[in-house]
């Protein structure tokens, strides 16, 4: 007979689950609202998801208590509460996005800002636990999720990339799940913090068990992060989905999976283990390398910034890989100036989106570089902007990713990996080079009087606003910096990295 | 007095801030105005400045990333001091002298955001700081070549672009690896340049250290073999761009290497004196005998400022008073010159839209006045006595004589080249007779290019007969400079050399 199972309420620690319950009662809420009305305009959507995701927000800052919670499923320490917030800001401003002055399919369903919020609460839970298995239904509840969003923008390219970025992503999920497994056979739990203790007990260097479930590990994580050679999903999808879900992709789900990856990898890169240093270091160096140099190549923005994001993701593993507080806390500093840039970039690319077809003006696609030729006599303003973020990409200083390499490449050099600060410095130099070809089109070049493209179609004035924060932020980063190191470093170093 | 420095800094970018403003027929003048603002603050900021002493003066401080000892401190000597008169000269000159027309409110608000990054590479005395400016002044110079350039613009400003970038990038390791050490020694992290100057560093990390930075300034010099961008990048700036990356960007790689490989790697600075002799030799040389082969008038003084680069180079690693203090007033010098002859070059281009040699012929004749000019600021580049351009490659090659008279000796060519090179230039556009008829319909100066290019013809007499006001400061802080380089050695060996080449004068 099983005995009946007690357990004192307060034990539950419920305040670790309050942010992501408001996200999922937010959802609740709107499918409800959806149940009783009738042909209600998106904005009171945008709205109500932006008020949850406020309370979310304040919930997850106002956190204070124990840690655990949950019988120590749930983890949140400073890290989880960091990544929740960068989360659920980015998160809230993406959504603005979708305030555009045309009308797309997408918006006028309900579901879709229910699944935004359910999505955000999956990736959340990732954040907040350290039981492979919760982080596992996190992932899996915001995946879902995604590939319903990308798949809503109804188009062709929209299904295709959502049902490639589904089929990869249901491998990944495999895979998370055979690693788990394997470590649950090694060592009898899921939780990483106690599967950490039981592998220091054994020999790791050479447990051939344990590697297989590193590498099965590495390959889910890395299909999160679309490392190399992971990545291949990204450009695609990239293309398929809207600019704004793009950039969604770009940032927010990269964030959940970094947080799992610091919280995975540190374990064995504390314990000093050469297979899995080892292994990680070739996937940085390839993850910086290889997509650089297919991005030279590109003749669509959206591809070129799918590929760049991937570099990018590469610099903050190489973050994961040195596993000193120094590089955690430039990790984060990293992910949040970066933030600023590519909602701006992915904003501008919105704002630019036209109504014809790309073949109305002979583009084969929808962000071809030739579509802002001569930009500059066209839209000033906006080249301008575009430029500024096109530099800041760069890693041009003052702009606020600079800063992010730089701290970045100081955490680096300080563990004494210079080689690796050779090869970030040989990729920075040759990323500049893509970047700077929108730029050329942009401002080097006349306007071809043929095509006549008409430029900011979706300018409202919310996509404006959210273009002006995340300028400001990118150019400011010097002011705002020191603030945020604090706030930073002592997340980090509370949650013991 | 106190603020001038961030004055100086900010008031040229709120200008251009404000100069979007500013509707398109009136912009020119908003611009001239600007930069003449600016040019009697520096003037200002000079008449406050404390002449007897060779130390950092107006300095401001103000933390910006306190965990990493990151700040903005800023302050000048009496090397950077002529430097920002120079760069604030030289942008007011050259926006009176310019001729653009095409998009001219991008141009100038562009030229305003060029001088905030050129007067803060001057002052900053963070490394930081220093970075920021340096690597900002990229990216106006990129548009003003890829906007207004010639046919190969978007070759030449990337590959400026790019060729600068990736140079500073290594240099920026470089920096951060100073930090890293600074804080295992004290225990606190530091990105100014004066804590540094205090910062001990073994021998084997100075070796490194110089090549970090040695890539990041000798690409902006440029220095040989990095030279290759300089004559695609003039070749196709408009006019205005050449001045500036001339008269200025260039001049940044040159105060890089005084103010940071010097004071900081003084062992390394020893034990690379002669191999970065031998490349500023090379460059003096091979550069002169390509300069000759031109046909462009453009090219030819684009080569000769690489080749005068070699000479400042090769004046900094005399490493005593006399080559330092002779390079920097090279610096000035060479600025005002190669400025005034890229803005000669440009008025002849407005007329004939060409710059072949070919093209001319007999333009004396024509142009009377023109040829004047021009010849005067020839024998100004040559290196003429009682010239601007004499004093500085005297001493610099006087400096380098203590070090080694055989160097120096083939050093010395670059005046023999110089007139060569430069005499049959212009003695193929000047003199002989009017090969081409539509030439004689050519018009001579008007006022606005009398306006630029008289006041730079002053200069370059007074400064060639009276250079003593630019000397007598710079001599204090390179003092100084060479000082904290004798305390900072290493090595006796360097101590011993750098008593050695500092005895010019002593012995009878």
């Amino acid at each position: 007979m099983i005995t009946p199972f007690q357990a004192d309420f307060a034990s539950l620690n419920i305040a670790t689950i309050a942010p992501m319950s408001v996200a999922i009662l937010g959802a609740l809420v709107i499918l409800c609202i959806d149940l009783f009305t009738k042909h209600v305009d998106k904005h009171l959507y945008v709205v109500l998801t932006i008020l949850f995701l406020m309370v979310d927000l304040g919930a997850v800052l106002s956190f204070g208590g124990p840690v655990r919670g949950f019988f120590d499923v749930m983890l949140v320490d400073g890290i989880s509460v960091l990544g929740q917030a960068i989360i659920v800001v980015a998160s809230g401003l993406f959504i603005f996005l979708s305030l555009s002055k045309q009308r797309f399919h997408e918006y006028s369903y309900p579901e879709y800002f229910a699944l935004f919020l359910f999505m955000t609460a999956g990736f959340q839970f990732m954040t907040a636990s350290d039981s492979l298995i919760l982080i596992f239904v996190g992932l899996e509840t915001a995946s879902m999720s995604l590939y319903t969003l990308i798949a809503m923008h109804n188009s062709n390219k929209a299904t295709e990339a959502a049902i490639k970025y589904f089929t990869m992503g249901a491998l990944a999920a495999g895979f998370f799940a055979f690693g788990s497994m394997i470590f649950y056979y090694l060592t009898g739990s899921v939780e990483l913090s106690v599967i950490a203790q039981h592998l220091s007990t054994l020999d790791t260097q050479s447990n051939f068990i344990m590697l297989v479930g590193v590498v099965f590990m590495i390959g889910a994580l890395g299909f999160k992060l679309s490392l190399v050679p992971f990545h291949f999903w990204a450009p695609d999808v990239y293309q398929g989905s809207s600019a704004s879900m793009a950039g969604y992709i770009a940032f927010v789900p990269k964030m959940a999976a970094l947080i799992v990856a610091i919280r995975f990898f540190e374990i064995f890169i504390s314990a000093h283990n050469v297979w899995v240093h080892g292994i990680l270091y070739f996937i940085a160096i390839i993850t910086m390398t290889l997509p650089n140099l297919i991005a030279l190549v590109q003749t669509d923005i959206k591809r070129m910034l799918a590929y760049s994001s991937i570099s990018h993701a590469g610099f903050v593993l190489v973050a994961i890989l040195v596993g000193t507080s120094q590089s955690i806390e430039a990790l984060f500093i990293y992910w949040i100036v970066f933030s600023f840039i590519i909602i701006g970039a992915f904003a501008m690319l919105w704002l630019h989106r036209t109504k014809e077809k790309p073949s109305f003006y002979g583009f084969t696609t929808d962000y071809q570089f030739e579509k802002f030729t001569g930009l500059i006599h066209a839209s000033p303003l906006s080249a301008v902007l575009l430029a500024i973020l096109m530099l800041g990409l760069a890693g041009v200083p003052p702009f606020s990713l600079f800063w992010g390499k730089m701290f970045l490449i100081n955490a680096t050099l300080a563990h004494g990996e210079t080689l690796l600060a050779i090869i970030m410095i040989l990729n920075s130099s040759i990323a500049a080079f893509y970047y700077l070809k929108l730029i050329v089109v942009m401002f080097f070049k006349e306007r071809d009087n043929k095509r006549m493209v008409e430029y900011a179609d979706m300018g409202s004035l919310m996509l404006q606003v959210i273009i002006a924060v995340a300028i400001t932020f990118a150019v400011t980063a010097i002011f705002w910096l020191d603030g945020v190191m604090d706030f930073v470093s002592i997340a980090v170093r509370s949650s013991g990295y | 007095m106190e603020h001038i420095l961030s004055i100086l800094i900010f008031f040229p970018a709120f200008a251009a801030i404000m100069g979007l403003l500013v509707r398109k027929d009136a912009i020119k003048v908003y611009g001239i105005t600007v930069t003449a603002i600016e040019f009697v603050l520096t003037c200002v900021m000079w008449y406050g400045f404390d002449t007897s002493s060779g130390g950092m003066q107006f300095a401001e401080f103000a933390p910006l990333i306190t965990k990493y000892g990151i700040s903005y401190s800023v302050g000048i000597d009496g090397i950077s001091l002529f430097l920002i008169i120079m760069t604030t000269f030289v942008t007011m000159i050259s926006l009176i002298g310019l001729s653009e027309t095409r998009d001219l409110k991008n141009l100038i608000i562009a030229i305003l955001f060029l001088e905030v990054a050129m007067v803060g590479v001057f002052v900053a005395l963070d490394a930081i700081i220093f970075y920021v400016f340096w690597e900002f002044s990229l990216v106006p110079m990129l548009y003003i070549i890829g906007a207004w350039g010639g046919p190969k613009k978007i070759y030449a400003s990337v590959k400026f672009f790019l060729y600068t970038f990736a140079g500073s990038l290594v240099m920026l390791i470089g920096m951060l690896y100073i930090a890293h050490t600074f804080a295992q020694t004290t225990g606190r992290w530091s990105f100014n340049l004066m804590e540094w100057y205090m910062l001990p560093l073994d021998f084997n990390t100075q070796l490194w250290l110089f090549v970090a930075f040695f890539f990041g300034f000798a690409i902006k010099v440029p220095m040989v073999p990095f030279h290759t961008w300089l004559p695609y990048a003039h070749g196709q700036a408009p006019t205005v761009g050449s001045v500036i990356l001339a008269a200025i960007l260039l001049k940044m790689g040159t105060y890089g290497f005084i103010r940071f490989s010097l004071p900081l790697f003084p062992d390394a600075a020893v034990a690379f004196m002669i191999p970065m002799a031998i490349l500023a030799i090379i460059a003096i040389v091979y550069t002169a005998m390509v300069a000759y082969a031109q046909e462009d008038i453009k090219q030819v003084i684009a080569y000769s400022s690489v080749s005068h680069m070699g000479v400042i180079i090769l004046g900094i690693f005399a490493l005593n008073v006399e080559g330092i203090g002779g390079s920097i007033f090279l610096m000035i010098s060479h600025g005002i010159v190669s400025g005034a002859l890229f803005m000669l070059v440009g008025v002849i281009y407005d007329r004939k839209h060409t710059k072949m040699m070919n093209q001319f012929g007999g333009l004396a004749k024509v142009m009377p006045m023109y040829a004047v000019i021009f010849g005067i600021m020839l024998m100004a580049s040559v290196g003429l006595p009682l010239t601007i351009g004499f004093v500085g490659e005297f001493l610099s090659l006087l400096g380098f004589f203590a070090v080694s008279p055989i160097l120096t000796a083939v050093a010395g060519l670059t005046i023999i080249f110089g007139a060569v090179y430069m005499l049959v230039l212009y003695k193929r556009t000047f003199f002989g007779p009017v090969t081409h008829e539509e030439n004689l319909k050519l018009k001579d100066l008007n006022k606005r290019e009398y306006a630029a290019l008289i006041p730079l013809v002053l200069l370059v007499v007074y400064l060639g007969v009276h250079p003593k006001p630019i000397l007598n400061p710079v001599d204090k802080s390179v003092k100084l400079l060479v000082q904290i380089m004798d305390i900072r050695a290493e090595t006796t060996k360097a101590k011993e050399m750098i008593a050695k080449v500092n005895t010019i004068g002593e012995k009878k």
